[in-house]
Protein backbone atom coordinates (compact mmCIF):
# COMPACT_ATOMS: atom_id res chain seq x y z
CA UNK A 1 0.00 0.00 0.00
CA UNK A 2 2.00 3.12 -0.76
CA UNK A 3 2.71 5.77 1.62
CA UNK A 4 0.58 3.97 4.36
CA UNK A 5 3.08 4.30 6.91
CA UNK A 6 3.65 8.34 5.65
CA UNK A 7 -0.43 8.68 5.95
CA UNK A 8 -0.66 6.96 9.41
CA UNK A 9 1.76 8.86 10.71
CA UNK A 10 -0.09 11.92 10.06
CA UNK A 11 -3.31 10.95 10.74
CA UNK A 12 -2.02 9.57 14.20
CA UNK A 13 -0.01 12.88 14.75
CA UNK A 14 -3.63 15.35 14.01
CA UNK A 15 -6.10 12.85 15.64
CA UNK A 16 -3.57 11.79 19.10
CA UNK A 17 -5.63 8.71 19.11
CA UNK A 18 -4.65 5.23 17.25
CA UNK A 19 -8.48 4.47 16.58
CA UNK A 20 -9.20 7.64 14.72
CA UNK A 21 -5.78 7.60 13.12
CA UNK A 22 -6.60 4.17 11.46
CA UNK A 23 -10.19 5.01 10.55
CA UNK A 24 -9.09 8.61 8.96
CA UNK A 25 -6.36 6.66 6.82
CA UNK A 26 -9.04 4.20 5.80
CA UNK A 27 -11.48 6.85 4.83
CA UNK A 28 -8.96 8.51 2.80
CA UNK A 29 -7.81 5.69 0.82
CA UNK A 30 -11.15 5.18 -0.31
CA UNK A 31 -11.14 8.99 -1.19
CA UNK A 32 -8.30 8.91 -3.06
CA UNK A 33 -9.48 6.03 -5.09
CA UNK A 34 -12.65 7.98 -5.98
CA UNK A 35 -10.79 10.92 -6.62
CA UNK A 36 -8.08 9.93 -8.76
CA UNK A 37 -9.08 12.04 -11.83
CA UNK A 38 -7.73 15.11 -9.74
CA UNK A 39 -4.35 13.41 -9.38
CA UNK A 40 -1.85 15.25 -11.63
CA UNK A 41 0.75 12.42 -11.87
CA UNK A 42 3.24 14.85 -10.47
CA UNK A 43 4.02 14.10 -6.58
CA UNK A 44 1.86 11.27 -5.40
CA UNK A 45 3.22 11.33 -1.33
CA UNK A 46 2.30 15.33 -0.75
CA UNK A 47 -1.52 14.51 -2.91
CA UNK A 48 -2.27 11.67 -0.89
CA UNK A 49 -1.15 13.20 2.50
CA UNK A 50 -2.99 15.82 1.59
CA UNK A 51 -6.05 13.90 1.13
CA UNK A 52 -5.29 12.16 4.80
CA UNK A 53 -5.42 15.78 5.75
CA UNK A 54 -8.64 16.89 5.07
CA UNK A 55 -9.90 13.90 5.88
CA UNK A 56 -8.88 14.63 9.28
CA UNK A 57 -10.52 18.33 9.53
CA UNK A 58 -13.78 16.64 7.79
CA UNK A 59 -13.46 14.51 10.59
CA UNK A 60 -12.97 16.43 13.28
CA UNK A 61 -15.45 19.24 12.22
CA UNK A 62 -18.03 16.11 12.66
CA UNK A 63 -16.51 15.71 15.92
CA UNK A 64 -17.06 18.86 17.01
CA UNK A 65 -20.59 19.12 15.44
CA UNK A 66 -21.36 15.73 17.59
CA UNK A 67 -20.12 17.78 20.69
CA UNK A 68 -16.86 16.50 23.04
CA UNK A 69 -13.55 17.90 23.29
CA UNK A 70 -13.59 20.97 21.49
CA UNK A 71 -11.24 23.24 23.50
CA UNK A 72 -8.50 20.36 24.25
CA UNK A 73 -5.99 22.65 22.44
CA UNK A 74 -6.24 25.94 24.17
CA UNK A 75 -7.17 24.21 27.70
CA UNK A 76 -4.04 22.06 27.77
CA UNK A 77 -1.75 24.89 26.24
CA UNK A 78 -2.95 27.46 28.53
CA UNK A 79 -1.95 25.01 31.52
CA UNK A 80 1.65 24.46 29.98
CA UNK A 81 2.60 27.94 29.44
CA UNK A 82 1.69 27.89 25.78
CA UNK A 83 0.83 32.01 25.49
CA UNK A 84 1.48 32.39 21.58
CA UNK A 85 3.38 35.21 21.81
CA UNK A 86 6.71 35.48 20.13
CA UNK A 87 9.64 33.88 22.12
CA UNK A 88 12.05 35.99 23.62
CA UNK A 89 15.68 35.91 22.77
CA UNK A 90 16.96 34.05 25.95
CA UNK A 91 17.37 30.43 24.48
CA UNK A 92 20.73 30.56 24.77
CA UNK A 93 21.14 27.12 26.55
CA UNK A 94 21.63 23.63 24.90
CA UNK A 95 18.68 21.84 24.05
CA UNK A 96 20.69 18.63 24.02
CA UNK A 97 21.76 19.30 27.05
CA UNK A 98 17.80 19.59 28.31
CA UNK A 99 16.46 17.11 26.57
CA UNK A 100 18.01 13.65 27.24
CA UNK A 101 16.94 10.08 25.48
CA UNK A 102 14.53 8.88 27.08
CA UNK A 103 13.10 11.90 28.90
CA UNK A 104 13.67 13.92 25.95
CA UNK A 105 11.54 11.33 23.76
CA UNK A 106 8.80 11.82 26.20
CA UNK A 107 8.86 15.63 26.58
CA UNK A 108 8.85 15.73 22.89
CA UNK A 109 6.53 13.64 21.80
CA UNK A 110 4.02 15.62 24.41
CA UNK A 111 4.97 18.89 23.67
CA UNK A 112 4.22 18.32 20.05
CA UNK A 113 0.74 16.75 20.35
CA UNK A 114 -0.24 20.12 22.27
CA UNK A 115 0.76 21.98 19.77
CA UNK A 116 -2.54 23.35 17.96
CA UNK A 117 -3.01 21.69 14.74
CA UNK A 118 -1.78 23.79 12.32
CA UNK A 119 1.31 24.52 13.67
CA UNK A 120 1.71 20.67 14.70
CA UNK A 121 0.75 19.17 11.11
CA UNK A 122 3.93 21.07 9.30
CA UNK A 123 6.25 19.68 12.22
CA UNK A 124 5.25 16.28 10.92
CA UNK A 125 5.12 16.88 7.82
CA UNK A 126 9.15 19.07 7.78
CA UNK A 127 10.58 17.17 10.69
CA UNK A 128 9.11 13.50 10.17
CA UNK A 129 8.01 13.36 6.55
CA UNK A 130 11.24 15.40 5.43
CA UNK A 131 8.76 16.81 3.18
CA UNK A 132 10.10 20.42 1.55
CA UNK A 133 8.48 23.46 1.75
CA UNK A 134 6.78 23.47 -1.64
CA UNK A 135 5.35 19.87 -0.68
CA UNK A 136 4.11 20.86 2.47
CA UNK A 137 2.56 23.86 0.99
CA UNK A 138 0.30 20.94 -1.59
CA UNK A 139 -0.60 19.25 1.51
CA UNK A 140 -1.86 21.69 3.80
CA UNK A 141 -2.85 24.08 0.62
CA UNK A 142 -1.03 27.29 2.17
CA UNK A 143 1.50 29.02 0.57
CA UNK A 144 4.96 28.47 0.73
CA UNK A 145 5.13 32.02 2.65
CA UNK A 146 2.94 30.52 4.98
CA UNK A 147 4.99 27.16 5.48
CA UNK A 148 7.82 29.40 6.15
CA UNK A 149 6.25 31.35 8.88
CA UNK A 150 4.66 28.37 10.52
CA UNK A 151 7.32 26.42 10.87
CA UNK A 152 9.32 29.31 12.46
CA UNK A 153 6.46 30.01 14.53
CA UNK A 154 5.93 26.25 15.39
CA UNK A 155 9.55 25.58 16.28
CA UNK A 156 9.54 28.75 18.08
CA UNK A 157 6.49 27.55 20.19
CA UNK A 158 8.30 24.72 21.19
CA UNK A 159 11.33 26.21 22.46
CA UNK A 160 9.23 28.64 24.57
CA UNK A 161 7.67 25.34 26.36
CA UNK A 162 10.70 24.06 27.05
CA UNK A 163 11.85 26.61 28.99
CA UNK A 164 8.15 27.02 30.57
CA UNK A 165 9.02 23.47 31.52
CA UNK A 166 12.24 23.93 32.78
CA UNK A 167 11.59 26.83 34.97
CA UNK A 168 8.87 25.04 36.48
CA UNK B 1 19.34 44.33 7.75
CA UNK B 2 17.76 44.37 11.62
CA UNK B 3 16.94 40.98 13.63
CA UNK B 4 13.56 41.06 13.23
CA UNK B 5 13.99 40.98 9.79
CA UNK B 6 16.78 38.05 9.55
CA UNK B 7 14.32 36.03 12.64
CA UNK B 8 11.71 35.63 9.90
CA UNK B 9 14.35 34.06 7.44
CA UNK B 10 16.38 31.80 10.38
CA UNK B 11 14.17 28.41 10.15
CA UNK B 12 14.21 28.65 6.29
CA UNK B 13 18.35 29.52 6.66
CA UNK B 14 18.33 26.11 8.19
CA UNK B 15 16.13 23.90 6.07
CA UNK B 16 17.96 25.74 3.09
CA UNK B 17 14.89 26.37 1.94
CA UNK B 18 16.27 30.24 1.48
CA UNK B 19 16.96 31.08 -2.13
CA UNK B 20 20.70 32.19 -2.46
CA UNK B 21 20.45 35.99 -2.30
CA UNK B 22 18.64 35.94 1.30
CA UNK B 23 20.62 32.79 2.41
CA UNK B 24 23.91 35.03 1.46
CA UNK B 25 22.69 37.68 3.86
CA UNK B 26 21.51 35.72 6.51
CA UNK B 27 24.68 34.01 6.91
CA UNK B 28 26.49 37.68 6.71
CA UNK B 29 24.44 38.54 9.63
CA UNK B 30 24.93 35.81 11.53
CA UNK B 31 28.93 35.98 11.65
CA UNK B 32 28.36 39.78 13.54
CA UNK B 33 25.45 38.65 15.58
CA UNK B 34 25.81 36.54 18.14
CA UNK B 35 22.02 37.11 19.21
CA UNK B 36 20.59 36.01 15.79
CA UNK B 37 23.21 32.76 15.86
CA UNK B 38 22.25 31.71 19.15
CA UNK B 39 17.85 31.68 18.20
CA UNK B 40 19.76 29.72 14.98
CA UNK B 41 21.38 27.28 17.19
CA UNK B 42 18.39 26.94 19.41
CA UNK B 43 15.99 26.38 16.44
CA UNK B 44 18.44 23.77 15.05
CA UNK B 45 18.52 21.89 17.91
CA UNK B 46 14.69 21.86 18.50
CA UNK B 47 14.64 20.57 15.01
CA UNK B 48 16.83 17.72 15.24
CA UNK B 49 15.68 16.58 18.32
CA UNK B 50 12.45 15.86 16.89
CA UNK B 51 13.80 14.32 13.97
CA UNK B 52 15.69 11.83 16.37
CA UNK B 53 13.41 11.41 19.02
CA UNK B 54 9.56 12.03 18.13
CA UNK B 55 7.81 9.31 17.72
CA UNK B 56 6.97 7.81 14.21
CA UNK B 57 4.15 6.19 14.14
CA UNK B 58 4.05 3.79 10.75
CA UNK B 59 0.97 2.03 9.82
CA UNK B 60 -0.11 -1.39 11.93
CA UNK B 61 -0.19 -4.35 9.40
CA UNK B 62 -3.61 -4.84 9.38
CA UNK B 63 -4.64 -1.64 8.46
CA UNK B 64 -3.62 -2.37 4.87
CA UNK B 65 -5.55 -5.41 4.73
CA UNK B 66 -8.68 -3.45 5.75
CA UNK B 67 -8.10 -0.86 3.38
CA UNK B 68 -7.61 -3.53 0.74
CA UNK B 69 -11.35 -5.24 1.63
CA UNK B 70 -12.51 -1.94 1.24
CA UNK B 71 -11.50 -1.30 -2.20
CA UNK B 72 -13.87 -3.96 -4.12
CA UNK B 73 -16.40 -0.85 -3.00
CA UNK B 74 -14.38 1.84 -4.35
CA UNK B 75 -13.63 -0.18 -7.52
CA UNK B 76 -16.99 -0.80 -7.94
CA UNK B 77 -18.09 2.94 -7.51
CA UNK B 78 -15.30 3.54 -10.28
CA UNK B 79 -17.37 1.34 -12.89
CA UNK B 80 -20.18 3.08 -12.28
CA UNK B 81 -19.05 6.02 -13.61
CA UNK B 82 -19.37 6.83 -17.35
CA UNK B 83 -17.14 9.21 -17.64
CA UNK B 84 -13.82 8.76 -19.08
CA UNK B 85 -10.61 9.47 -16.43
CA UNK B 86 -9.24 12.88 -18.14
CA UNK B 87 -5.36 11.72 -17.11
CA UNK B 88 -3.97 8.54 -17.58
CA UNK B 89 -3.96 6.71 -13.95
CA UNK B 90 -0.64 7.05 -12.04
CA UNK B 91 0.86 3.60 -11.99
CA UNK B 92 0.22 2.87 -8.37
CA UNK B 93 -3.44 3.68 -8.68
CA UNK B 94 -3.30 0.51 -11.19
CA UNK B 95 -3.35 -1.66 -8.14
CA UNK B 96 -6.32 -0.75 -7.44
CA UNK B 97 -7.62 -2.67 -9.90
CA UNK B 98 -6.08 -5.48 -9.75
CA UNK B 99 -7.45 -8.91 -8.88
CA UNK B 100 -6.93 -10.31 -4.93
CA UNK B 101 -3.87 -12.98 -5.34
CA UNK B 102 -2.05 -10.67 -8.44
CA UNK B 103 -2.40 -7.23 -5.84
CA UNK B 104 -0.91 -9.21 -2.71
CA UNK B 105 1.74 -9.91 -4.88
CA UNK B 106 1.75 -6.33 -5.97
CA UNK B 107 1.26 -5.00 -3.24
CA UNK B 108 4.38 -7.12 -1.04
CA UNK B 109 6.76 -5.28 -3.75
CA UNK B 110 5.25 -2.16 -3.43
CA UNK B 111 5.26 -1.96 0.37
CA UNK B 112 9.27 -3.22 0.17
CA UNK B 113 9.85 -0.50 -2.57
CA UNK B 114 6.78 2.41 -0.51
CA UNK B 115 8.32 2.43 2.68
CA UNK B 116 11.99 2.90 1.31
CA UNK B 117 10.82 5.80 0.20
CA UNK B 118 8.55 7.00 3.67
CA UNK B 119 11.01 5.90 6.03
CA UNK B 120 13.59 8.34 6.27
CA UNK B 121 14.32 7.37 9.53
CA UNK B 122 15.15 3.73 8.94
CA UNK B 123 16.75 4.43 5.78
CA UNK B 124 18.95 7.29 8.22
CA UNK B 125 19.70 3.91 10.83
CA UNK B 126 19.83 1.20 8.03
CA UNK B 127 23.24 3.74 6.86
CA UNK B 128 24.44 3.45 10.28
CA UNK B 129 24.27 -0.04 10.52
CA UNK B 130 25.69 -0.90 7.17
CA UNK B 131 28.92 1.68 8.21
CA UNK B 132 29.39 0.12 11.59
CA UNK B 133 29.20 -3.27 9.37
CA UNK B 134 31.95 -2.53 7.15
CA UNK B 135 33.74 0.17 9.38
CA UNK B 136 34.30 -3.33 11.77
CA UNK B 137 35.89 -5.48 8.72
CA UNK B 138 37.87 -2.70 7.49
CA UNK B 139 39.35 -2.19 10.50
CA UNK B 140 39.49 -5.76 11.18
CA UNK B 141 38.31 -4.16 14.59
CA UNK B 142 35.09 -6.74 14.68
CA UNK B 143 34.84 -8.16 17.82
CA UNK B 144 35.64 -6.84 21.22
CA UNK B 145 34.85 -9.85 23.75
CA UNK B 146 35.69 -13.14 21.47
CA UNK B 147 34.06 -16.11 23.17
CA UNK B 148 31.29 -18.12 21.59
CA UNK B 149 29.99 -18.48 25.30
CA UNK B 150 26.87 -16.06 25.67
CA UNK B 151 27.83 -16.18 29.98
CA UNK B 152 30.28 -14.10 29.05
CA UNK B 153 29.68 -12.25 26.15
CA UNK B 154 26.14 -11.09 27.93
CA UNK B 155 28.01 -9.63 31.00
CA UNK B 156 30.90 -7.71 29.37
CA UNK B 157 27.89 -5.66 27.24
CA UNK B 158 25.81 -5.39 30.11
CA UNK B 159 28.48 -3.88 31.92
CA UNK B 160 29.32 -1.13 29.11
CA UNK B 161 25.71 -0.46 28.70
CA UNK B 162 23.08 0.85 29.97
CA UNK B 163 21.25 -2.32 28.67
CA UNK B 164 20.94 -6.18 28.55
CA UNK B 165 20.85 -7.93 25.38
CA UNK B 166 19.61 -10.97 24.87
CA UNK B 167 22.83 -13.25 23.68
CA UNK B 168 22.24 -16.71 22.61
CA UNK B 169 25.11 -18.96 20.58
CA UNK B 170 23.18 -20.40 17.74
CA UNK B 171 25.76 -23.34 16.73
CA UNK B 172 23.61 -25.76 16.76
CA UNK B 173 21.41 -24.12 13.93
CA UNK B 174 24.38 -23.19 11.97
CA UNK B 175 25.24 -19.53 13.27
CA UNK B 176 28.10 -20.13 16.04
CA UNK B 177 28.46 -17.06 18.14
CA UNK B 178 31.72 -15.86 17.72
CA UNK B 179 31.57 -12.71 20.07
CA UNK B 180 30.37 -8.93 20.52
CA UNK B 181 31.76 -6.09 20.35
CA UNK B 182 29.92 -2.17 20.36
CA UNK B 183 29.26 0.38 18.29
CA UNK B 184 27.39 3.65 18.27
CA UNK B 185 24.40 4.37 16.09
CA UNK B 186 21.51 6.90 16.48
CA UNK B 187 23.55 8.59 18.78
CA UNK B 188 23.85 5.89 20.97
CA UNK B 189 26.24 3.61 22.37
CA UNK B 190 24.95 -0.08 20.68
CA UNK B 191 25.80 -3.85 21.40
CA UNK B 192 26.54 -5.79 18.39
CA UNK B 193 26.63 -9.84 18.60
CA UNK B 194 29.04 -11.22 15.85
CA UNK B 195 27.87 -14.78 14.34
CA UNK B 196 29.44 -16.81 12.01
CA UNK B 197 27.82 -18.88 9.13
CA UNK B 198 29.98 -20.92 6.67
CA UNK B 199 32.77 -18.14 5.84
CA UNK B 200 30.25 -15.16 6.42
CA UNK B 201 29.88 -13.01 9.22
CA UNK B 202 26.43 -11.65 10.53
CA UNK B 203 26.62 -8.65 12.87
CA UNK B 204 23.13 -8.18 14.90
CA UNK B 205 23.01 -4.77 16.19
CA UNK B 206 20.72 -4.13 19.67
CA UNK B 207 19.58 -1.23 21.48
CA UNK B 208 16.57 -0.28 23.66
CA UNK B 209 13.95 1.72 21.44
CA UNK B 210 10.75 1.71 23.15
CA UNK B 211 9.25 4.06 19.72
CA UNK B 212 9.73 1.28 17.43
CA UNK B 213 6.39 -0.94 17.84
CA UNK B 214 6.57 -4.73 17.62
CA UNK B 215 5.52 -6.96 14.61
CA UNK B 216 4.31 -4.18 12.47
CA UNK B 217 8.17 -3.31 11.30
CA UNK B 218 10.16 -6.10 10.49
CA UNK B 219 12.35 -4.46 7.36
CA UNK B 220 14.53 -6.01 4.92
CA UNK B 221 16.64 -4.07 2.77
CA UNK B 222 19.78 -4.76 0.27
CA UNK B 223 22.37 -1.85 -0.15
CA UNK B 224 25.38 -2.38 -1.78
CA UNK B 225 25.50 -6.22 -2.04
CA UNK B 226 24.80 -6.55 2.00
CA UNK B 227 21.53 -7.28 3.09
CA UNK B 228 19.46 -5.99 6.01
CA UNK B 229 16.82 -7.45 8.25
CA UNK B 230 15.18 -5.30 11.24
CA UNK B 231 12.68 -6.17 13.68
CA UNK B 232 11.70 -4.80 17.06
CA UNK B 233 10.69 -7.35 20.53
CA UNK B 234 9.62 -5.78 23.47
CA UNK B 235 11.38 -2.44 23.41
CA UNK B 236 14.33 -3.46 21.91
CA UNK B 237 15.39 -2.81 18.29
CA UNK B 238 17.50 -5.09 16.10
CA UNK B 239 19.16 -4.72 12.85
CA UNK B 240 20.98 -7.73 11.57
CA UNK B 241 23.53 -7.13 8.28
CA UNK B 242 25.46 -9.78 6.40
CA UNK B 243 26.78 -10.91 3.17
CA UNK B 244 24.44 -13.73 3.26
CA UNK B 245 21.92 -14.09 1.26
CA UNK B 246 18.12 -12.30 2.37
CA UNK B 247 16.66 -16.39 2.87
CA UNK B 248 19.52 -17.38 5.37
CA UNK B 249 19.54 -13.91 7.13
CA UNK B 250 15.81 -14.72 7.69
CA UNK B 251 16.80 -17.95 8.89
CA UNK B 252 19.29 -16.40 11.56
CA UNK B 253 16.12 -13.92 12.20
CA UNK B 254 14.00 -16.72 13.27
CA UNK B 255 16.54 -18.90 15.07
CA UNK B 256 17.75 -16.08 17.37
CA UNK B 257 14.18 -14.88 18.21
CA UNK B 258 12.92 -18.30 19.17
CA UNK B 259 16.21 -19.13 21.33
CA UNK B 260 15.52 -16.66 23.33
Amino acid sequence: MPHLNAAHNLAYWLARDQRNAEDIVQEAYLRAFKFMESFDGDNGRAWLLAIVRNTFYTWLEKTRADKSNIEFDEEVLASHGYDMQALERDENYSIDQALQQEESRRWLNRALALLPAEFREVIVLRELEELSYKEISTVAGIPVGTVMSRLSRARNLLLQHLKATQES
Amino acid sequence: MDCRRIEKLLDSYLDRELDRDSAITVKRHLQVCGECSRTLDARSSMSSSIKRRATYYPAPAELANRIRTQVPHAAAYRADKTRQPRFRLPAWSRWFQLGGAVAAAVVVTTIATMQLTSMPEDQRIAEQVLSGHSRSLLTSHQIDVASSDQHTVKPWLSSKLDFSPTVTDLTTSGFPLRGGRLDYVDNRPVAVLVYGHRQHVIDLFIWPDEAVSDASRTRVFSKRGLNLRHWAVAGMTYWAVSDINTADLEAFAEHYASAR
